[in-house]
């Protein structure tokens, strides 16, 4: 056997096998809102991702069944995790890890559990679930990955209590075979900036498409200018504050005067 | 109904901000203090960051403070050149707190320092006013006439250089001692988020022998003045005041604190000291409880403004 057909028969194997990752299939996705505007009587928004499972016109479309895993990643930024230990009958915070830019918000919401839409190994290599998302931590002005860190667990766990961290295994409904829709809860809580949303499509355990789309969440209103104030002419603001303060207290005294 | 906080980034309730607002304002009103040392910790429990928090409550503190210290003015209960003379020491001891505070915040041991004061400072001056209200109530009850003014009201201290004549005092003392008292109140203030009227009134009678009728008011001049000026100092450097929370707060507080005014002046003296030794000692063994009783979570975030 020369070389050339040992090419060509790997050549054709490899083909063979990456058939079904070729895409035949194409996704689009839209979510209903890309500003979500926080006003005076904000407590949090649903937002709702709805898209399709469409033929790319070259090959003939596979019938399914599709899963839908989509990943919504809020703004990043640097927290420490202290964890506290018992000194001298009182606790106190003795150790401490810095993440570097976790994302603040996460979501991933899929049609079925992760673990029914792909095996382990494609799970990790497309950083699918939360506990295969990289949160990178500072090491001696070095940053990497800890294994088994229980300071990430900690981390996990309290981002899912306050409700920034989310799983919705059954968050994405198929109404029709190729017709989706994902409700994506966003609480009072998140904070504001520019949010991306990743969404894959699967078959037979493998990827076969990806879009994303982005939505941002703004302060408007009065919201706006009071935040704006505060950052852009800090001693203005505090000036007009302490004067609200003189202003307010000198109202109460003479409307409650009674001598 | 809820409403938004800009600077805090939560909704909450306006009612019960408003509600808590009243509270406090009461209590001040009620014992001539800022209220800081009881509306810090509850607008943490509700979810306002502390850092939030403590910033806010200082335009709190700054509105109730005035309106307490205008009603002072017309009787004629303030000294100010005993207020002007704590206001000096309390500037540069502020200073110092803040940067004692930042420091703290950089190695993770701010919240250790913030229970660790509040308990051994309510505790002792709580522990004080309760036993001194306690033996007066005691006196009253057996008949004697209430001591005006204690022997040995001479103390060292108030005999060291730089006299002074504080004429509404009526004490003629060293510079000395009344700096270093606006010092400790400004460099605890800074610390623990608190205006420190509850410190300066007894260190005020007790110390410097300040009688009964100026002490209040002036209280409330340095209380306004050194909160006014960290309001604009936290607006000016960590845009960490929330201005709508202020306001709601405020609005409560100025209104709370007129009618504790008036509580204040029906309940004898004793009693008031007794009660707000009381009021101090609750909140101190609850900072206490906390830093004893194993934690709920042993961890916890902080968020790095401007990267790590």
């Amino acid at each position: 056997m020369n070389i050339a057909l040992m090419a060509a028969l790997l050549f054709a194997a490899l083909l063979a096998g990456f058939r079904p990752a070729a895409a035949a299939e194409r996704l689009v996705a839209s979510l209903t809102n890309h500003r979500v505007m926080i006003t005076s009587n904000y407590t949090g928004v649903e937002l709702v991702l709805f898209g399709t499972v469409e033929s790319d016109g070259a090959s003939p479309m596979r019938s399914g069944p599709f899963d839908i895993v989509a990943t919504v990643t809020g703004p990043r930024e640097s927290l420490r995790m202290r964890r506290k230990t018992r000194v001298l009958g009182i606790w106190v915070n003795t150790q401490a890890h810095t993440f570097v830019d976790p994302p603040s918000y996460l979501a991933v919401v899929s049609s079925r559990p992760l673990d029914s839409i792909a095996g382990a190994e494609t799970q990790r290599r497309l950083q699918l679930g939360i506990a295969d998302m990289p949160l990178p931590e500072l090491i001696n002005n070095d940053i990497g990955e800890v294994a088994n860190d229980p300071f990430r667990a900690a981390l996990v766990r309290l981002m899912r209590e306050r409700g920034l961290y989310n799983e919705e295994p059954n968050g994405v409904t198929f109404l029709t075979p190729t017709l989706f829709r994902a409700a994506i809860a966003l609480p009072a809580s998140v904070p504001t900036g520019n949010y991306s949303v990743d969404v894959k499509l699967f078959a037979e355990g493998n990827m076969i498409a990806r879009t994303d789309s982005a939505f941002q969440i703004v302060k408007v209103g009065f919201e706006q200018f009071v935040v704006e104030a505060a950052r852009e002419h800090g001693l203005l603001y505090g000036f007009a504050t302490a004067l609200m303060a003189v202003a307010t207290g000198w109202i109460a005294s003479v409307a409650f005067r009674r001598d | 109904m809820q409403i938004f906080l800009p600077i805090a980034d939560i909704p909450v309730n306006i009612f019960l901000v408003l509600a808590m607002g009243l509270a406090v304002g009461f209590i001040s009103g009620t014992f001539g203090i800022g209220g800081g040392f009881l509306m810090t910790p509850f607008l943490i429990f509700i979810g306002v960051q502390p850092a939030v928090a403590v910033a806010s409550v200082t335009t709190h503190v700054a509105a109730s403070s005035f309106s307490g210290a205008v009603a002072y003015w017309r009787r004629n209960a303030i000294d100010m050149t005993l207020a002007l003379t704590l206001l000096a020491g309390g500037i540069f001891g502020s200073a110092g707190g803040v940067a004692l505070f930042t420091w703290l915040r950089a190695v993770d041991q701010l919240d250790l320092a913030i229970g660790l004061s509040y308990v051994t400072l309510l505790g002792i001056v709580g522990l004080l006013m309760v036993g001194e209200g306690a033996r007066a109530i005691v006196r009253t009850y057996q008949g004697k006439p209430p001591v005006l003014r204690r022997p040995g009201s001479h103390a060292w201290f108030l005999g060291l250089p730089l006299k002074l004549r504080f004429k509404r005092s009526k004490i003629y003392a060293s510079a000395i001692p009344v700096l270093a008292i606006g010092f400790i109140i400004g460099f605890l203030g800074a610390v623990m988020g608190i205006g420190g009227g509850f410190l300066l009134v007894p260190l005020l009678i007790y110390l410097l022998r300040v009688p009964t009728a100026t002490v209040i008011g002036t209280s409330m001049v340095l209380t306004f003045l050194t909160m006014v000026s960290a309001t604009v100092l936290h607006a000016a450097t960590n845009h960490l005041v929330d201005a709508v929370l202020a306001l709601i707060l405020m609005v409560g507080g100025v209104v709370g604190a007129q009618f504790g005014a008036r509580a204040g002046q029906r309940i004898r003296s004793e009693w008031l000291r007794l009660l707000l030794g009381l009021l101090v000692l609750a909140v101190g063994s609850r900072f206490a409880f906390q830093l004893v009783l194993r934690p709920e979570d042993l961890y916890s975030i902080r968020i790095i403004e401007g990267g790590p």
